[in-house]
């Protein structure tokens, strides 16, 4: 049987996986800081669903305080991810990182001038 | 009751500083003294006080697990903590007079560097000390995040478009890890109903939630160790910052997380520890010692081999797993495994906290870290050079030094355990980092007619040096941190449930 508990877990799950999808296949930084913040949504969604006990008891509300720490912490990482967008567009114009590599490469040049 | 309150202070002093340094930020410099100075003190009390009568606990608020958050001093948590606030202190004299701002063009920017370093330094301290006396796995979360965000500040700190983009693929690495850790540790919650590393080791049943949160958990910790194959974002990120910000994030940030592993695998789920896993860490981590310093090898940055040094060098503190982990931990050897990792991770804090310092000198004083440049440094200042070869003896592993004392301890236990394999790593590792640190070495070494070089002040060369022979004494008087280490240890406990 399915439960209302059951249907929020799995919802969050899926989430979690548009959200991981997102972040490994985008490389724009700032939709990579988004997909964080789709996974995070995703994981509080799930943890808030587990602590569902019973028709009774109703909910433990240790995961709910869990939960929102969790959020205040997501949100001032994103709010220094978000930041970081910001100063590296306006060092370099760029919205994406070099590829791995790239970055030595013109490390070395800078080198050898 | 002293020991007691030592404890909260040690806790709570760099969050108090950090808050003043905010409100105060001319007289940063002088608060993050003053702060480290009284956290030296309360350290030295709880030190004493531990040695004496054993691990102390206090429950935050009079809130007992599972509610409630413990945190307890025991001799692993004291090791970390007196190796943080040595590196600290030595970083915070250092980058006093706004030395820290001055590496960095511009006196716009010399305004914000200087302001922005103080309270970060000191949240950086706050959370590494939140880690390393927490028993709770959430409020560990917190810690480790609020470490993140204060290293990734740290390492843009520069403000130019390099430590801009490590510190943004830094970050990447970092947010998924903490995603991964925060997953693991609500399924552990959904399981069992506490966090609290204690009861999650006395549980009774072991879901099949476990194995997936544990796994989650170690993934996420590793992400942000930087373990091979997860370190491409390390050595960017720790050479392009300021000195005093690089050995603060070299020496310290990979152990805190490091730590976690530690304490997770130990004493909350030995029982999850197969050798497989345990093994499959080890692994990795021979590959990170091998890598590690064959990069190193190949750098021609002073400041990219030392970070590529560290990659290697975290290598051996996985070695720890399948030599005292899984089913070894009640043989007689887990001791010396797990003590080896300590002492490693401590020498290499100090050792790699004190060659930052240097490359930042001899950076003041040529103007770059290019090894070619750094010729007949050592005629021009004598003290740095001397600090940096006892460093590299310690990384290295030549007696007398606390690096020595690890390396002996891990082959001791390697030939007990007879797995020759781990011999193998051990014996090459050290090879390839004599080799990779012969290279500045030789180069500063070598007799050139002296170039125009900027006068480094002695009381700065000092610092590193002070840094270099705690690493080295850690060697020669290793008993009492090695009694030390044996408070409130984990096999006891898992000796008993077996």
């Amino acid at each position: 049987m399915i439960t209302s508990a059951m249907i929020f877990g799995l919802c969050g799950a899926a989430v979690i996986g548009i959200g991981l999808y997102g972040f490994v296949i985008h490389r724009n930084l700032l939709r990579r800081v988004l997909a964080f913040n789709v996974i995070g949504s995703g994981i509080f969604l799930l943890f808030g669903a587990m602590g569902y006990r019973s028709p009774i008891l109703g909910a433990d509300p240790v995961p709910q305080a869990l939960i929102i720490t969790g959020i205040v912490v997501a949100l001032s990482a994103t709010a220094l991810a978000v930041a970081l967008v910001v100063a590296y567009a306006r060092a370099t114009g760029q919205s994406t990182l070099p590829e791995d590599g790239a970055e030595h490469k013109t490390e070395d040049k800078a080198d050898e001038r | 009751m002293n020991g007691e309150l030592a404890l909260v202070l040690v806790a709570t002093l760099p969050l108090v500083g950090a808050l003043l340094t905010v409100l105060f930020g001319l007289r940063g410099g002088f608060i993050a003294l003053a702060v480290a100075a009284s956290i030296s003190i309360a350290l030295f009390v709880l030190i004493l006080d531990v040695a004496q009568g054993g691990v102390i606990e206090i429950a935050v608020g009079g809130w007992e697990a599972p509610l409630g958050i413990t945190l307890r001093a025991d001799g692993l948590a004291l090791a970390f903590l007196t190796m943080s606030a040595l590196v600290m202190v030595a970083v915070i004299l250092f980058a006093q007079g706004g030395f820290a701002p001055r590496t960095i063009a511009g006196k716009m920017v010399e305004k914000r560097a200087s302001y922005a370093f103080w309270p970060l330094a000191l949240l950086l301290w706050a959370a590494l000390n939140a880690i390393f006396l927490s028993r709770d796995l959430f409020n560990i979360y917190v810690g480790l995040e609020m470490l993140t965000l204060a290293a990734m500040a740290l390492v843009a700190i520069g403000g130019k478009a390099e430590s801009i983009a490590a510190a943004m693929r830094c970050m990447m690495f970092a947010l998924l890890g903490s995603l991964l850790y925060l997953l693991g540790v609500s399924l552990l919650y959904a399981a069992h109903g506490t966090l609290d590393i204690d009861q999650i080791f006395a549980r009774t049943t072991t879901a099949n939630a476990d194995f997936v949160a544990a796994g989650l958990i170690t993934a996420g910790l590793l992400l942000k160790t930087a373990l091979f194959p997860f370190h491409a974002w390390l050595p960017p990120a720790h050479s392009n910052a300021p000195a005093p910000a690089s050995a603060m994030l070299s020496a310290l940030v990979p152990k805190a997380s490091f730590y976690i592993l530690l304490r997770f695998w130990f004493e909350a789920v030995p029982d999850l520890a197969n050798q497989a896993v345990m093994w499959f860490l080890g692994g990795l981590g021979a590959l990170a010692i091998l890598f590690g310093s064959l990069m190193a090898l190949r750098q021609m940055r002073l400041k990219l081999i030392i970070a590529y040094s560290t990659v290697a060098q975290i290598g051996y503190l996985f070695l720890v797993f399948p030599l005292a982990g899984g089913d070894y931990s009640a043989q007689p050897w887990a001791t010396n495994a797990w003590s080896a990792a300590s002492f490693h991770a401590i020498s290499h804090g100090l050792a790699k906290a004190a060659m930052f310092l240097c490359a930042g000198l001899w950076i003041v004083a040529v103007g770059h870290d290019r090894l070619d440049g750094m010729k007949g440094l050592a005629q021009a200042m004598p003290m740095t050079t001397f600090a940096f070869v006892l460093a590299a003896m310690t990384l290295i592993g030549l007696p007398p030094s606390g690096g020595f004392t690890a390396k002996y301890l891990m082959l001791s236990a390697a030939f007990s355990a007879g797995d020759i394999i781990w011999v193998v790593i051990l014996v090459a590792g050290g090879l390839l980092s004599a080799a990779y640190l012969y290279r500045p070495i030789a180069f500063v070494f070598e007799r050139k007619a002296l170039q125009t070089t900027v006068f480094v002040s002695h009381r700065l060369q000092a610092i590193p040096l002070i840094l270099a022979l705690a690493a080295t004494l850690l060697g020669l008087a290793s008993n009492i941190p090695f009694e030390l280490l044996q408070i409130g240890r984990p096999f006891a406990s898992s000796g008993e449930m077996e």
